[in-house]
């Protein structure tokens, strides 16, 4: 294996690890503070893909300074309204949420496709993200990183530390932290935990729109698009430890280097089951993910 | 849109009891919901068309088709099911459908118990042979080894197989790597990614290090627009490694956006550009009832003759008994959109092979055509040596 292939998949280690956070990160947030196993997860991302799609339609090839926050704020509104009106009347029950959850990405999907057609639309990058940086001459002559994969790993790094400042840094940040520990404690304190819920699904919502408006570049825009991204996203965040955003980061990067080594290794089809199966053992070892948080809120469910 | 084909399809029902002496039941199963339904929505609507025609026109010996639409829902052992109740409740004389080979492999069974007859509109992987299916799309020798004979002679020596993981592209990469050591040119590399799966950077990094001259892609459905998008953002093009590819055709175009695509290949037995009179008058039809928009697609205009070829096997036979018109459908010709097709005994099809280049618009041009007609081999004699139809 000569070296511009093992840094050429060292690169691609790190781009899938960027799209893996960049779809876990707002299931990490819902799941991690709500114990909402958010399936419609999915949907969202798609849901961003298709306003970037719009947002492409109406300004032109320069779009992605309006798909950006036009996919953040229209997922975020999305979430918020099926926080108040479905997901706020089924709290404490999991099976039930999966389901209801399940039922709206059913429904997502299906108004994507009455919308927008069940072919995909196309969205092309703009033209200053095509094109490479290809480093010439020496030992990894020709290598290439692709604008658009590194886009993809700076929007990522972007919102995780928007992410971590948000929780670590802000009082919104503080609240959550606060539900997330105890939540009758936090309530009886003064924190509006119904408001703090709702905020903070339109919040992992609204990042999932920003991802789809991301991954639009990389991949297709259509009616079922969600559901490629949502089991490894789940994986991501079972890895990482429940509630964690650095530890979806750590596992995000794990997960992605392990699918290009085996990907490099041996074939792509075979990389799939191997990463399953290394995630099957891992969770073996550690069941609760790469950093459990203690909480009393977790012990609970 | 489903609701409504179904009770369109139940009034029909009740409709075509009470009118039972004046009519001939067909069924068109097809997946009108989930994964598939992008593809076959559309196939479902080209059947459709022919049948409206030949009603037009007077009918089958006197009696107008009704249609029994079904759902496969994109789900293989419903295929079966529906094509059981087709042929046990509602005794069609012929069923239209199907598009992957999981589909039909399903539905293969419940056509020879009950001695049915069904008509199979897209290529595949060949090594089946039914008497019980006609199979007009494209037998491996008529898409996937004209395309490496054409690969061979624009002087690519280099091949790189890349494609979905299940049973078509497995198989037909299973002949084409065959023939490639046969030829005594190189496989460059092989790669299957999961039927949707989004993620090429590996293939890609792959792809770089084999330095191929040509990728052979047997990608289906929406994998696809990730892997152009991918491989166009690490810097190839159609000028710098040209991919020839077997389940892109102008819908899909459309949906991967046509600029992606210029200047790359697809093979096929069909091309909406094609300009004989009778593919003009089919395009011209389509579009009036499904919009002047619409792109159509080789499994369409398959789709859409199949229903001819059916009326012309039922009218040779002078019977709609599916075990006759087997029997009489050898022979059948047709000058269709497709250009002249005629019946094999092993009931695939004799046709020609087109390569086109996409340009603008995703409409190909076509650049090659097999000299004259090509007979169908459901079995490929070095892949499955010895293995003939019955």
């Amino acid at each position: 294996m000569d070296a511009v292939f093992l840094f050429g998949q060292l690169f691609t280690g790190l781009s899938v690890a960027s799209i893996l956070l960049l779809a876990a990160l707002g299931l990490a947030l819902s799941f991690g503070l709500m114990r909402v196993i958010n399936m419609a997860h999915g949907e969202f991302l798609m849901f961003g893909g298709y306003l970037t799609y719009l947002a492409s339609q109406w300004v032109g090839p320069q779009f992605l300074w309006l798909a950006f926050p036009l996919a953040f704020v229209g997922s975020a509104l999305l979430g918020a309204v099926l926080e108040f009106t479905v997901i706020r009347r089924l709290y404490g029950r999991p099976l039930d949420t999966l389901l209801a959850t399940f039922g709206i990405s059913l429904i997502l999907q299906q108004a994507a496709r009455q919308i927008f057609g069940s072919t995909g639309v196309p969205v092309m990058a703009p033209a200053w993200l095509s094109g490479a940086i290809t480093v010439h001459g020496g030992a990894l002559d020709g290598l290439t990183f692709p604008y658009v994969r590194l886009f993809v790993m700076a929007l990522s790094a972007l919102v995780l530390i928007a992410v971590w400042w948000l929780l670590n840094r802000s009082r919104f940040g503080m609240h959550v932290r606060a539900v997330n520990q105890n939540r009758e404690v936090a309530s009886s304190l003064g924190v509006n935990t119904r408001q703090l819920d709702m905020l903070v699904f339109a919040l992992g919502s609204g990042i999932a729109g920003v991802a789809g408006a991301g991954l639009a570049l990389l991949a297709p825009v259509n009616p079922t698009v969600g559901s490629a991204y949502i089991v490894n996203a789940f994986l991501v965040v079972v890895v990482g430890g429940v509630g964690s955003v650095l530890g979806g980061a750590v596992a995000a990067l794990l997960l992605g280097c392990i699918t290009a080594l085996a990907e490099g290794l041996t074939s792509v089809s075979l990389a799939q089951a191997i990463l399953l199966v290394v995630v099957v053992a891992f969770l073996q070892w550690k069941p609760r993910g790469l950093f459990p948080t203690q909480s009393r809120a977790l012990e609970e469910a | 849109m489903t609701y409504r084909n179904l009770t369109a399809s139940l009034t029909l029902l009740l409709l075509g009891n009470a009118l039972a002496q004046g009519t001939v039941k067909v069924g068109v199963l097809h997946s009108l919901t989930g994964t598939m339904a992008i593809s076959e929505i559309t196939v479902a609507n080209a059947a459709q068309l022919a049948v409206d025609e030949i009603n037009a026109a007077g009918g089958v010996m006197g009696k107008k088709i009704q249609v029994i639409k079904e759902d496969g829902a994109s789900d293989w052992p419903t295929f079966a099911t529906k094509a059981e109740k087709l042929l046990t409740q509602d005794k069609v004389a012929a069923v239209f459908g199907g598009w992957t080979s999981a589909s039909r492999k399903a539905m293969l069974p419940v056509f020879e118990k009950n001695k049915g007859l069904l008509f199979y509109p897209v290529q595949f992987e060949g090594n089946e042979c039914s008497p019980n299916i006609i199979y007009t799309g494209a037998q491996p020798n008529q898409q996937a080894l004209p395309a490496l004979e054409w690969a061979l002679s624009k002087g690519y020596k280099n091949i790189f197989l890349l494609g979905s993981d299940y049973v078509y592209p497995r198989t037909a990469n299973l002949i084409l790597k065959k023939h490639i050591a046969a030829k005594g040119t190189n496989l460059a590399g092989e790669e299957y990614v999961a039927l949707g799966g989004t993620e090429f950077s590996s293939v890609i990094n792959k792809i770089k290090a084999a330095k191929p001259d040509v990728i052979i892609n047997t990608l289906n459905g929406d994998s696809n627009v990730s892997f152009f998008k991918q491989y166009q953002a690490a810097g190839y093009s159609a000028a710098t490694l040209p991919v020839i590819s077997f389940s892109i055709a102008e819908q899909e175009a459309q949906s991967i956006g046509p600029a992606l695509l210029t200047g790359q290949y697809a093979t096929w037995n069909y091309f909406q550009s094609l300009p004989n009179a009778a593919n003009k008058k089919f395009v011209a039809a389509y579009q009036k009832k499904y919009g002047a928009k619409a792109a159509i697609t080789d499994p369409m205009a398959h789709a859409y003759m199949d229903v001819y070829l059916w009326k012309a096997a039922v009218e040779k036979a002078k019977s709609f008994d599916p075990v006759a018109v087997r029997k009489a459908i050898v022979g059948v010709s047709t000058d269709s959109p497709l250009g002249k097709i005629t019946v094999d005994k092993n009931g695939s099809l004799t046709q020609t092979v087109y390569t086109g280049q996409s340009g603008a618009g995703g409409q190909f041009k076509v650049v090659a055509q097999s000299g004259g007609v090509i007979a169908p081999q459901p079995y490929d004699a070095l892949a499955f040596p010895g293995k003939t139809c019955p």
